[in-house]
């Protein structure tokens, strides 16, 4: 397919001044190169922040699914009755399935995994009591029917402690959407900062080329045309400090990756970290094209205007 | 190609540039303008080139009325003239080729025809050798030499030059106007502002005098 004349005109005038305005931040390389690294900062920082956060959020999406409650029983119940127990609310509808610990495999689970073995041994008998825990049926997993449940087998007369282990999931999972919602504040922070720091570097652009604006202006160049470059090198520093955003938050999150499987591993757990995906980096390089035209935007606005031929 | 009709500048704070000026440029016309600085002689230009606007008047440029145009129409309306400066105006980091394809690139002419229309005003000025050469390396004729190269490229009806020998010596500044005359033989119409009176003399061309924003003599009105 042909493109009607005037729009490859068009498309050929764009793609010149866009490169000319990018051969332009080429020509200063050091100045350029410390606005982009300013502004890869100041989204890096938000972008940064979110992944963690989404992290930590699929952690505890990973736990939501596993509710149980635990029935701490009294330490006068011999293991013959904790077992008796067991059979007897193997019996109730609402439970799907159910584990006995007796206080030797707590024990035994305890000197395994906390390394604090030793200090059982100074210990005369075993202060650890028997543990039942309850998986409910799926229609009592959620949290009001689980609740019921809980009060319910918290009465038993052999219970000493019924707990609800979805509880402390629950309120890690407010305190990651409290964070999330902080880090919007941020981002929306940075983000101005982001377009302060444009406007500024358009700015001084503008107040360095005053004199071929006005030659332009005065030999018929119309204000679209003296804007134009200007809006490609907002553009180009706002891609290109999302560039090294992207860079930077992809090398700090291989720096932690290891470190977190590690401790995952370390919670029998196969977590791992997960860093920017294909959609996540396309929002952060347009986020910073879209900055980097809007500050651009801006400083052409307030300022091209003041510059008229004499 | 220019009338003014009654035509008065005054400049906020009440300084009277321009009062009651009246003439016509025909089309394919050559005059100068005459007059000590400060009587008006950069104004009226600056009026033709909608720089400023007028107080009081009309002015008409190519049949249009200038002190009716709107804004955004005055980029294309300056297409129409080539302009040239006393201090000539170039933009010096980028070559002489580049200065001279300025008024092309803003028109969007297409590679090819930019090539061609730039080379063709440099060899009519005698600088076709100098195309890759940065203005500051030239000499001030040559630089003005660039400067009507700049103003011709794109071969607009109309000249419009402020003092465009003001820094040059006599031998150059006769090549300057032997320049403008030759673009005048092939139809374009050439204002020039200038008080270089021994120079203007032996030239038979109109004279626009002004003196304190008065035309006071139009010799040879319409030229």
């Amino acid at each position: 397919m042909k493109l009607p004349h005037f729009l490859h005109n068009w498309l050929t005038r764009h793609a010149q001044v866009a490169l000319s305005s990018l051969g332009r931040l080429y020509r200063s390389p050091s100045a350029s190169l410390m606005t982009i690294t300013v502004i890869a900062i100041a989204l890096a920082l938000p972008t940064g922040l979110y992944l963690l956060t989404a992290n930590l959020q699929r952690l505890s999406t990973q736990w939501d699914g596993s509710t149980s409650l635990s029935l701490f029983l009294q330490r006068s119940v011999t293991v013959q009755q904790a077992r008796a127990l067991q059979r007897k609310l193997a019996q109730m509808p609402e439970i799907d399935a159910l584990r006995l610990i007796t206080p030797e495999q707590a024990l035994a689970e305890f000197r395994q995994l906390s390394g604090f073995g030793e200090a059982l041994d100074v210990l005369d008998e075993n202060p650890l009591p028997a543990v039942i825990t309850v998986k409910p049926d799926q229609a009592h997993a959620d949290a009001d029917a689980a609740a019921a449940l809980l009060e319910k087998l918290r009465k038993l007369p052999e219970v000493d402690l019924a707990q609800l282990d979805l509880q402390w999931v629950r309120r890690f999972s407010a305190m990651v959407d409290i964070v999330r919602r902080s880090i919007g504040v941020i981002a929306a922070l940075l983000g101005l900062a982001v377009l302060l720091i444009i406007g500024n570097t358009i700015r001084l652009e503008i107040q360095g080329r005053r004199e071929e604006i006005e030659v332009t202006r005065l030999i018929g160049g119309t204000d679209g045309f003296i804007r134009r470059p200007f809006l490609y090198s907002g553009l180009w520093y706002g891609l290109l400090g999302a560039v090294l955003a992207a860079l930077l938050v992809e090398i700090a999150f291989l720096q932690l990756y290891n470190p977190v499987r590690e401790l995952a591993a370390l919670y029998q757990s196969h977590f791992s970290l997960e860093t920017l995906s294909f959609t996540d980096t396309l929002a952060l390089l347009f986020t910073g094209a879209v900055l980097g035209l809007l500050g651009a935007w801006l400083a052409v606005g307030r300022h091209l205007s003041d510059i008229e031929p004499t | 190609m220019i009338r003014f009709d009654s035509v008065s500048k005054r400049y906020p704070g009440g300084r009277d540039a321009l009062q009651g000026v009246s003439f016509h440029l025909h089309p394919g016309a050559m005059a100068f303008l005459t007059g000590h600085s400060g009587a008006g002689k950069s104004t009226l230009l600056k009026l033709v080139a909608l720089l400023e606007r007028p107080s009081h008047g009309q002015l008409f440029l190519d049949g249009e009325n200038l002190s009716r145009t709107p804004k955004r129409r005055i980029p294309h309306l300056r297409r129409k003239i080539g302009m040239i400066f006393q201090n000539y105006r170039l933009l010096f980091d980028r070559t002489v080729f580049d200065n001279v394809a300025l008024p092309l690139v803003i028109a969007g002419y297409r590679h090819q025809d930019i090539s061609r229309r730039v080379r063709a005003a440099l060899d009519k000025v005698g600088l076709l050798d100098k195309e890759r050469a940065l203005p500051i390396t030239l000499s001030g004729g040559e630089q003005q030499r660039v400067g009507i190269a700049r103003a011709v490229v794109n071969k607009p009806p109309l000249l419009l030059a402020d003092e465009p020998t003001g820094n040059l010596d006599p031998d150059l500044s006769r090549d300057i106007m032997h320049l403008f005359e030759q673009f005048n033989q092939v139809g374009v119409s050439v204002l020039i502002a200038s008080h270089d009176l021994d120079l203007i003399s032996q030239l038979p061309y109109a004279q626009l005098r002004l003196h304190q924003g008065r035309l006071v003599k139009d010799r040879d009105h319409a030229a």
